[in-house]
């Protein structure tokens, strides 16, 4: 998610620039004391999501969300909450966030940007090709292109410029990211619970505290991942 | 008793980081000062529709100091400086007086 921070205070633009750091797929593009100098900057850049101060001097956020044209996702961050309600007629503002905006609540706010974008991405996909659950997944081995069936893989952990991918038989070493192998994966099936890790959601073994099980390997859980893990839980 | 500002706040953001806490004590030790000295002179001009903007600023900044109080006070005296009534100029000059303390105690 490509995002810019909108606000006059320095102070509310390096917090959520902090809290945008614990969100992994979160990368703020920029950041701007006022509507007017995003709104030049979106006329030659695209982001996927604004976060967007209400109360700013000259052009307000509501005057932005009226000029911008073919706005992106919007997240308004602001000290009242008058504004709350009216903020939910627009469908591209995804949520409402009170400032001082506590770790927890960015963190439900993150969700709900993932549910955002997956919704979008999922209508994309039945116009493209992308990930599907049966398909396969080749890597490079020594010029060898290796078949792997995503069923089989259980984790992929990150290690330096490389990646690992555990599956029932072997672990691979491949010159890749996280990032990179993200995309290729059906995001029903895993997910990204550490800055570290992917999983296979199958085949998680149990949860305990912070920490997952995955045949014999324990895989931590950072904050930041914890609650979309809990969220995607089938839990009784 | 009067509540004291703390950075409970900050280190919750900041999961450790001491570099994000150092560059943004010193982004409120900047910003705080004009902000208090931008609604004195507001409210010495009688403009009281530009001292709620500032009220509504430093609002924030209470809320980030932990002061829960002062920032309820904050959000009362916004609204009625809007309507003109600055009943609780005296109790609010007291809390950014204790803000002001801590911001040169942390400096």
């Amino acid at each position: 998610m490509r995002c810019i921070i909108v606000d006059d205070e320095a102070s509310a633009r390096a917090i959520v620039l902090e809290l945008c750091r614990t969100i992994p797929e979160m990368e703020v593009v920029s950041e701007f004391p006022n509507a007017l100098e995003a709104l030049k900057f979106l006329k030659h850049n695209q982001v996927d999501l604004i976060f967007l101060d209400i109360h700013m001097p000259k052009l307000t956020g509501v005057d932005f969300i009226e000029t911008v044209s073919n706005p992106p996702k919007i997240v308004l961050t602001t000290s009242d909450k008058e504004f709350a309600i009216e903020a939910y007629g627009y469908e591209f503002i995804v949520d409402y966030l009170v400032k001082p905006i506590s770790p927890e609540r960015f963190q439900k706010c993150a969700i709900k940007l993932r549910n955002a974008f997956r919704a979008i991405n999922s209508s994309d996909d039945d116009h493209q090709m992308g990930p599907g659950e049966d398909e396969d997944l080749y890597i490079n081995i020594d010029r060898r292109l290796i078949k792997l069936k995503f069923g089989d893989i259980q984790l992929i952990e990150a290690k330096g410029d490389y990646i690992e991918i555990q599956t029932k038989k072997e672990r691979y070493r491949v010159h890749s990211t996280l990032k990179k192998i993200k995309e290729k994966l059906p995001e029903s099936r895993f997910l990204q619970i550490h800055r570290s890790y992917i999983i296979n959601f199958a085949q998680i073994v149990d949860i305990q505290d912070n920490s997952v099980l995955i045949e014999r390997s324990v895989i931590p859980i950072s904050r930041s991942n914890r609650p979309e893990l809990m969220q995607r839980l089938n839990l009784l | 008793m009067a509540e004291i500002p703390n950075l409970d706040y900050i280190k919750e953001i900041s999961g450790g980081n001491e570099e994000f806490e150092k560059k943004f004590l010193n982004i409120i030790q900047t910003e705080f000062p004009k902000e208090m000295n931008d609604y004195l002179d507001f409210l010495e001009s009688n403009d009281l529709e530009e001292s709620a903007k500032i009220v509504h600023k430093i609002k924030h900044k209470l809320g980030i100091l932990g002061l829960t109080g002062g920032y309820k006070l904050a959000i009362k005296y916004e609204e009625d400086l809007k309507y003109g009534n600055t009943n609780l100029r005296e109790e609010f000059q007291e809390i950014l007086a204790a803000v002001e303390e801590f911001i040169l105690k942390i400096a």
